[in-house]
């Protein structure tokens, strides 16, 4: 429905958006992939020539390569596990009939806001600190030992601050998913004779599938990618050294670019796969 | 749908929202307490939880010692130029795909979704590289470049949903009208559109203030943002915990403030509406 | 001035001929309705005459002057939307100085303009409304108003009173129409209501999957329907259209009588066809008998001027006025 009058002015204003991201996208992707064919190391002597598939090798495997996708399924996937379901049930009770249901939203909602840096340093030193955190007043409290969450536990506290902050990103979601839900469908349900426990089983879980894909999917994606939470807490020790950390090092801390480019390549070939999952979701909906 | 135990299961209900409200909202509640406590009293065993001399002397030492304020400056204008130069380009090109759809608009749309997929670790020399080749590296306009790029889909794509809203019909009337582009875009367009843009700002001057990665790779000190000037506390002046909280507090507080008025637009703009 | 002509004017989406190449020609200050079934491309055809869509093939003259490239901007047509298509979020003035304020003219001349049109169309106490405050009849108003203030070359209408309800429509009707003989600019009304392009048009465009059936005055169209399409489009009740053996005693492959060509009778033998009465509708001014077994089609519509006291069940019989009979061949065109 348009003339070539306005699909010619159609193409003229989409172009600047278009040429930016193309540029983004294909430039600093098309220099990774040429590193990862080079030995490059910018402090020791610069670009050193043609390097094959070496660096594709040498990151496979080098002794740190399997720690760090281990790090990195262990986070991922943990964090995963806590915010789906914690943010279920919490969309489930949030959901309920309750006094100032405004206020405990914006109480939930609120630590998406803060921002990584912040999140991560409150949780490593105000609360984790083996000596004076809040966690280790409440351990001696109980008469037991404080933890030294960051080094005992690092992973598992990395998983903490993580989900902390993308708790309220499921929850929102999937409080949305909820709402939407025929209300209707769940009073029929009911007048059918079926209880509460096979009222979620039967009809909000089927329901709230699509929505806890989604959730997975995209946090998956910036789940794959965190960075920040650990740069200011292990810098990538006791553990924790993920496969964007380990990659991050190779880059800027020992300035192997060639060898980090590879993981970069492998890092982005990872990344998409979860998107086209994701993508064919958001464009199915596109069309409806 | 009144019930005859309703109010006893309402207060139950509430009860147990407000426990879970405020364990979660309880981190940022002590870090806001205790950037008022004195760093002896913030370290006090047991915690002490209200009953302190309530002193703004953290904010004044942290201040005074970091030049807050211009890390304050460089997060508004990252933040702030990069959602406004995101808009400016992103108004033009939603436009184009609500109100001019061919049959490449989807794939365009998916396309650029995508790019916000490309793990920043990836392309991070390549853009280092071309930041010290341009002399970019520690600039503001940089990184509101940069900034700008990461967001822009998501601005493009909450502004085509919000567009796709309004009946193309009028437009159409305002082309009869003898409105040209430029008109039709800002007297009619951007008016009616205004609640949508509204959001879409928000919610992007949310995602850039908080952006972490790129900020803290690409920026020392002339345009370092909040998010880089926390991280400076890592160590080992992290142990002053009062200070970190006061510090913290600053960072934290413009933006969450925002951040309530955008709890609906987060859904739109993070779900690429796959969740309505 | 406002004439305007279609020459060979052709759309295609992708591969789909919407109108196939068709040539039509409003005179000056004539009110042409565009009438059709929906998806004959009426709406289509006007949006090309606006410049909204491209022309596939041919040209459109407005004025002498070939407009088939120009943007709608250009072509001084304004056009009322079924929708109305109000700017929501401008005050009543503003929406109907909106293309004055676009035209570059002075503050001072929009303003007498707007009243002017105001005042015309009893707006006048609800300039300072949004468009949301008002309601349908006062929508389509404002929409008139928009359109008129700019005293464009030509009116375009798109199907406009399709969204108000049926005493307003009548109204409204009656006002556009008004309008035009006030005006006595050229307008082009798109409807899907034969009743509306009856009562309106000077010309009649009978449009049936893109192409023209018929254009003429909307008593010829009536009286001497071209072909069965329109024999059967125009006119409420629709024509009685009878094959076979009785078509054939005509030297035709179809004969249509008009439900007030027919006479009934209630008497044995009163008519030359016979049948049982369905359902009689008393409109008070005349009553539509609908009657069935006539071995003719399925049902025939009588109209009886005044009352008549026919009940469901009961036996009549019909007599055609031959002289009105319209005979119609194999491929459905009329045969005089």
């Amino acid at each position: 429905m348009a003339t070539r009058h306005s699909r010619a002015a159609a193409r003229m204003m989409m172009a600047p958006a278009v040429v930016l991201l193309l540029g983004w996208m294909l430039v600093p992707l098309t220099m990774t992939l040429w590193f990862s064919f080079r030995r490059y190391l910018p402090m020791r002597g610069g670009d050193l020539g043609w390097a094959g598939f070496d660096n594709y090798v040498r990151f496979v495997t080098s002794s740190t390569f399997w720690p760090s996708i281990q790090a990195t399924l262990i986070i991922v996937g943990g964090v995963l596990v806590v915010t789906v379901v914690l943010g279920v049930l919490l969309a489930l009770l949030l959901d309920q009939p309750l006094w100032g249901q405004g206020i405990v939203r914006i109480l939930v909602i609120a630590p998406f806001f803060v921002m990584p840096t912040v999140s991560a340093l409150v949780w490593k030193n105000m609360f984790m600190d083996p000596v004076n955190g809040l966690f280790a007043h409440l351990w001696r409290f109980f008469g037991a030992e404080p933890v030294a969450w960051m080094s005992e536990a690092s992973l598992q506290s990395i998983i903490m601050i993580v989900s902390w902050q993308w708790l309220p990103f499921a929850t929102l979601i999937l409080l949305t998913a909820i709402q939407s839900l025929d209300r209707e469908q769940l009073e029929a349900a009911e007048m059918d004779g079926a209880g509460p426990l096979s009222r979620f089983a039967h009809i909000i879980l089927p329901h709230l599938s699509r929505a806890v894909t989604v959730v997975i999917l995209i946090q998956t994606i910036f789940l794959l990618s965190v960075f920040a939470e650990i740069f200011v807490t292990t810098q990538g020790s006791f553990g924790t050294r993920t496969l964007t950390y380990l990659i991050y090092q190779r880059v800027l801390e020992s300035q192997n670019v060639g060898l980090g480019s590879a993981g970069g390549v492998y890092a982005i070939i990872l990344a998409n796969i979860v998107a086209i999952f994701l993508m064919r979701i958001v464009g199915k909906n596109l069309d409806a | 749908m009144a019930r005859a135990h309703a109010p006893a299961r309402k207060a139950l209900t509430t009860a147990l929202a407000w426990t879970a409200g405020l364990l979660i909202f309880f981190p940022i509640l002590w870090t806001v307490l205790t950037s008022f406590k004195t760093e002896a009293e913030a370290i006090a065993d047991p915690p002490l939880f209200l009953f302190f001399d309530w002193t703004l002397e953290n904010y004044a030492v942290v201040q005074e010692r970091s030049d807050y304020m211009r890390f304050l400056w460089n997060s508004t204008i990252i933040a702030g130029g990069s959602t406004l130069l995101g808009v400016l380009i992103a108004v033009p090109a939603a436009w184009s795909m609500a109100f001019v759809p061919s049959k490449r608009t989807k794939d365009i749309l998916l396309w650029m979704l995508s790019t916000k997929m490309l793990p920043a670790v990836g392309v991070l020399y390549p853009i280092y590289l071309i930041f010290i080749e341009l002399g970019l590296l520690d600039t503001r306009v940089g990184l509101t470049v940069v900034v700008m790029l990461i967001n822009l889909p998501i601005i493009v794509w909450m502004l085509y949903t919000y567009f796709r809203e309004i009946p193309g019909e009028i437009l159409e009337a305002a082309r009869m009208d003898g409105a040209d582009l430029r008109s039709e875009i800002l007297h009619v367009l951007a008016p009616m559109a205004l609640p949508g843009i509204a959001s879409t700002v928000l919610l992007n001057v949310i995602l850039a203030w908080n952006e972490a990665f790129w900020t803290l790779n690409l920026t020392a000190v002339d345009a370092a943002p909040l998010t880089a000037f926390i991280a400076s506390y890592s160590s080992p002046e992290g142990l002053f915990f009062a200070k970190l909280s006061a510090a913290s507090t600053m960072a934290i507080a413009p933006i969450l403030i925002l951040g309530w008025f955008s709890q609906k637009q987060l859904v739109r703009g993070l779900t690429f509406g796959a969740v309505k | 001035m406002g004439r305007i002509v279609l020459e060979q004017v052709t759309k295609r989406f992708g591969d789909v001929e919407v109108i196939p190449p068709l040539d039509l020609t409003i005179e000056d200050g004539e009110f042409a309705v565009f009438v059709g079934p929906s998806g004959c491309g009426k709406s289509t055809l006007l949006r090309l005459i606006a410049g909204l869509e491209d022309v596939t093939a041919g040209r459109i003259l407005i004025d002498d002057a070939d407009a088939t490239n120009m943007p709608p901007a250009r072509r001084r047509l304004a056009m009322v939307f079924q929708s109305y298509a109000l700017y929501p979020h401008m005050s009543v003035r503003r929406n109907i100085a909106f293309p004055l304020r676009m035209a570059g003219m002075d503050k001072a001349e929009i303003e007498r303009r707007v009243q002017a049109a105001a005042a015309a169309l009893n707006l006048t106490d609800y300039l300072d409304r949004r468009p949301g405050q008002l309601s349908g009849g006062q929508r389509q108003r404002v929409a008139i108003g928009r359109a008129i203030v700019r005293e464009p070359t030509a009116f375009l209408f798109d199907e406009p009173l399709s969204n108000l309800d049926a005493a307003l429509r009548v109204g409204m009707r009656l006002e556009i129409s008004e309008m035009h003989k006030r005006l006595r600019t050229t307008m082009i009304y798109v409807t899907h209501d034969q009743v509306e392009a009856m009562t309106m048009a000077d010309k009649i465009v009978v449009l049936h999957a893109g192409r023209i059936e018929q254009a003429g005055s909307p008593l010829d169209l009536y009286r001497t329907p071209r072909n069965r399409f329109v024999a059967g489009f125009i006119g409420s009740p629709r024509m009685n259209l009878i094959e076979g053996e009785e078509a054939a005693r005509h030297g035709a492959h179809a004969i249509g009588v008009r439900p007030e060509d027919i006479t009934l009778s209630r008497e044995e033998g009163g008519g030359i066809w016979s049948g049982v009465v369905g359902v009689a509708e008393h409109l008070g001014s005349d009553t539509f008998v609908h009657v069935h077994e006539t071995g003719l089609a399925e049902t025939l519509t009588v109209r009886v001027s005044g009352e008549t006291p026919c009940t469901h069940g009961d036996r009549v019989w019909l007599t055609p006025r031959e002289e009105a009979i319209h005979r119609f061949d194999a491929a459905g065109m009329r045969i005089e």
